[in-house]
């Protein structure tokens, strides 16, 4: 029971991203005149501790678990922790010029976005159910402070307040079903669970509660509907890079904890949990694409995109395959990089003084011509048009529940897919269509291009090649 | 087990029977003369004014609040790592445990410190 | 094994009515100070479970810390105004339809067997501080040491939410 140096080096990557944000933290009243050193400084923390978990992950440490069987070092850890880098290192980069613009230039920006990090990070890694309560306390809480980070706007401060109640409220039932788990099985470890699980004895009714409590403490992370009051307002009251790491970051990290827990702990039980998945999904997918139509706020709209793009995710976990896994990790890291492009976006239009109004993008194709490409290739990724990366991951997605016979399921995510390209179509159709109000002289900082076109690049390259992305979540799901 | 907890549940027993009594018996002997003036606070016979007349305090307290439950959560944790301390095997382990988990939390009292969240006023 | 149950019923009843309290006072100093009986309550049924550190853990943080931080946020809040206003307009039949099902599917689920096959700790046994220190301090190392960092994470965030308002 003692432990060894192992276990402290095969948590390398947390601890530096810890030491750093303590330094940055304690340093603070100095570094104050030149803000934006604590942001280059987390971007190459991040990078360090990028490296940290590839060195670990191609030494001898791979495959092992630490602290006591409570942290695990696999590749499926692995892949999902290098999407909360990328996610956070290019949203950390078009926070620079968003965050001079919107008058809330603090260290302490960074410095929460570097904890919320390691809460994801832990949250990969975590194979027992108390890891994964504090891991994803400690995601969210500096999420919640973050969404209202624009104290002087009501509505940052209307969202944060709705998302911090709605998730104290949800991650109180979280573990409400976590202790109803830990009654009837005895144990906190996932594999110690699906063992407990398969002796018939166990399922009794407290069982069904404790898993539509869990579904209900995870559903609200990844805001699936009927969980999903808070994010529009959230989404649409957050400083915009904040909304792209909620909507990426923690929907990751939600979804890797979540398939985590049902694929290897709750597993013995799928047919239960199945259904509520199912229906979560499609009132996810359905409501998502619907509501999103009628929104004149491109935010909002994304938002409840984002809200139906978690009902195509939970596709591949109601699959319950290793390939519905895999395509589960695809359709992830795809999302993480197109969604981001798309609100790196609506940051360049706001830094040029721009409201987030469907109305600016009015004539972008005359004015910007570039600009208004690479926005239309994102959203073509969004609705999930080939050739673009957003293509293949419903593709996967898709054949994972084919192979498992579920036909009627599939088809209506078709269905609702082609009423989600409506909406992602009228943006295009107004940036091409309209005529623009006048000359628009974009400045077009540096970082926030480079993440633009790095997005746009990249799902591209997904698109036309997703052998290469595929193959590696093929790997990593296989574990599971 | 049990029955060393019985002191404890008669001494609260006891203080809240007295505590009850005393305010019913004195409810019995006292005089019973209400009017609106007694209900206003008292300041030198000068009519209150400023915040704290409307009720409204500095939400400094409610920062100062928060850091004590975030304090107190901590020292909780050094009640259970007291009593293990004295077992061999595992004391040096627990010490550096618990002195990296405190030195974590003081880092958030320096930075409330050098943020002024400290400071009265 | 009589006396510990006629305890027991005391402790609940009087936890329960606390609660009720809680909700129907006007005055929120009222309620806190009866969520403070309930809470004691509690504690008091922790003893009962045989696990006095439950007990301290339930006087320390809620009766101690988190009551404090309701008699602040009393404080910073308008009493007049909040004692006054009720709930707008809701609807309150929901309320009258679902805490009925809550309640049934509950005593389904106390009295389905549900927890039959569970091996019942021995009469009598006590969970002491020390089994929850070791505990604590080598199979749940990891989360103990991440609970810190939550903690600063949680004490940054309560500093920026109240900075500007008042620098």
């Amino acid at each position: 029971m003692i432990f060894s140096l192992l276990d402290v080096l095969a948590l390398l990557p947390e601890l530096i991203l810890v030491a750093v944000a303590c330094i940055l933290l304690v340093l603070d009243p100095l570094i104050k005149k030149c803000s934006g050193l604590a942001g280059v400084i987390s971007v190459v923390t991040i990078i360090a501790a990028a490296i940290a978990t590839y060195c670990i992950a191609s030494g001898d440490l791979a495959g092992g678990s630490f602290f006591a069987d409570m942290h695990k070092i696999d590749l499926y850890s692995v892949f999902f922790k290098m999407i909360f880098y990328v996610a956070t290192v290019l949203v950390m980069l078009m926070s620079f010029q968003y965050v001079k613009t919107k008058d809330i230039n603090m260290s302490e920006y960074y410095i929460l976005m570097l904890f919320s990090l390691t809460g994801m990070m832990i949250l990969a890694s975590a194979v027992d159910l108390l890891t994964i309560y504090v891991g994803l306390e400690l995601m969210s809480i500096p999420v919640y402070v973050l969404a209202g980070f624009k104290q002087s706007s009501r509505k940052s401060n209307e969202g944060a307040m709705k998302y911090i109640i709605l998730g104290a409220f949800s991650s109180g039932i979280l573990l409400y079903g976590i202790s109803f788990i830990y009654g009837l099985t005895g144990t906190t470890d996932l594999a110690g669970i699906a063992v407990a699980l398969k002796d018939p004895v166990t399922s009794v009714p407290a069982l069904s509660i404790a898993i539509v409590m869990l579904v209900a403490g995870f559903a609200f992370k990844i805001a699936g509907v009927p969980f999903h009051m808070w994010a529009p307002d959230a989404y649409e009251g957050a400083p915009t890079p904040i909304t792209a790491f909620m909507s990426v970051g923690v929907k990751a990290a939600s979804f890797a904890v979540m398939v985590r827990v049902f694929m290897v702990g709750l597993e013995p039980l799928y047919d239960q949990w199945v259904i509520i998945l199912i229906v979560i999904s499609v009132l996810s997918m359905g409501y998502g694409n619907l509501v999103a139509i009628s929104q004149k706020s491109i935010k909002r709209m994304l938002a409840y995109s984002s809200i139906a793009h978690a009902g195509y995710a939970l596709l591949g976990l109601i699959a319950g395959t290793a390939e519905g896994v895999s395509s589960v990790l695809f359709y992830m890291a795809v999302y993480a990089v197109m969604n981001i492009g798309a609100f790196a976006i609506i940051i360049l239009l706001s830094v040029n003084g721009r409201i987030d109004q469907l109305d600016s993008y009015r004539g972008l194709g005359k004015t910007n011509k570039l600009v208004a490409l690479l926005m239309m290739i994102l959203l073509f990724s969004l609705a999930g048009i080939p050739p673009m990366a957003g293509f293949m991951g419903k593709f996967y997605v898709f054949k994972a529940l084919l192979s498992q016979g579920m036909v009627p399921l599939a088809i209506f995510a078709v269905l609702m897919s082609s009423v989600a390209a409506y909406f992602y179509i009228r943006v295009i159709m107004v940036m091409y269509m309209k005529e623009p109000d006048g000359e628009f002289k974009m400045f077009k900082p540096a970082c926030l291009y480079f993440v633009i076109l790095l997005t746009v690049v990249v799902t591209i390259w997904h698109g036309v090649y997703p052998t290469l992305l595929i193959d590696l979540a093929r790997l990593a799901s296989s574990i599971i | 087990m049990l029955l060393t907890y019985v002191p404890v549940l008669f001494m609260t027993g006891f203080i809240t029977v007295v505590a009850i009594g005393v305010l019913f018996v004195s409810s019995l002997v006292r005089p019973k003369n209400p009017y609106a003036e007694k209900l206003t606070s008292w300041e030198c016979g000068i009519e209150s004014k400023g915040e704290s007349n409307t009720g409204h305090y500095k939400v400094h307290f409610f920062v100062i609040a928060i850091l004590f439950i975030l304090f107190d959560v901590e020292t909780l944790f050094l009640f259970p790592w007291a009593v293990i301390l004295g077992d061999p095997t595992i004391a040096t382990l627990a010490f550096i445990e618990m002195f990296v988990f405190i030195g974590i939390l003081s880092v958030g009292l320096v930075y409330a410190w050098g943020k002024g969240a400290l400071d009265w006023l | 094994m009589i006396l510990e149950r006629l305890f027991f019923i005391l402790f609940a009843v009087v936890a329960i009515a606390a609660a009720g309290g809680v909700v129907c006072f006007k005055n929120p100093v009222h309620s806190a100070f009866s969520l403070i009986v309930c809470l004691l309550q509690v504690a008091a049924i922790f003893v009962l479970l045989r696990s006095p550190f439950l007990a301290v853990v339930q006087i320390f943080i809620y009766v101690g810390a988190v009551m404090v931080l309701f008699l602040f946020v009393v404080l910073v809040l308008d009493i007049k105004k909040a004692s006054l206003e009720t709930f707008p307009g809701l609807k309150r039949w929901p309320v009258y339809v679902i805490l009925p099902v809550m309640a049934i599917e509950f005593l389904i689920v106390i009295f389905g067997k549900s927890f039959a096959h569970m091996q019942m700790a021995e009469a009598g046994a006590e969970t002491t501080v020390e089994v929850i220190g070791l505990a604590l301090f080598t199979h749940y190392l990891l989360p103990f040491e991440i609970i810190s960092v939550l903690l600063l994470a949680a004490m940054v965030g309560a500093i920026i939410m109240a900075k500007k308002r008042w620098n």
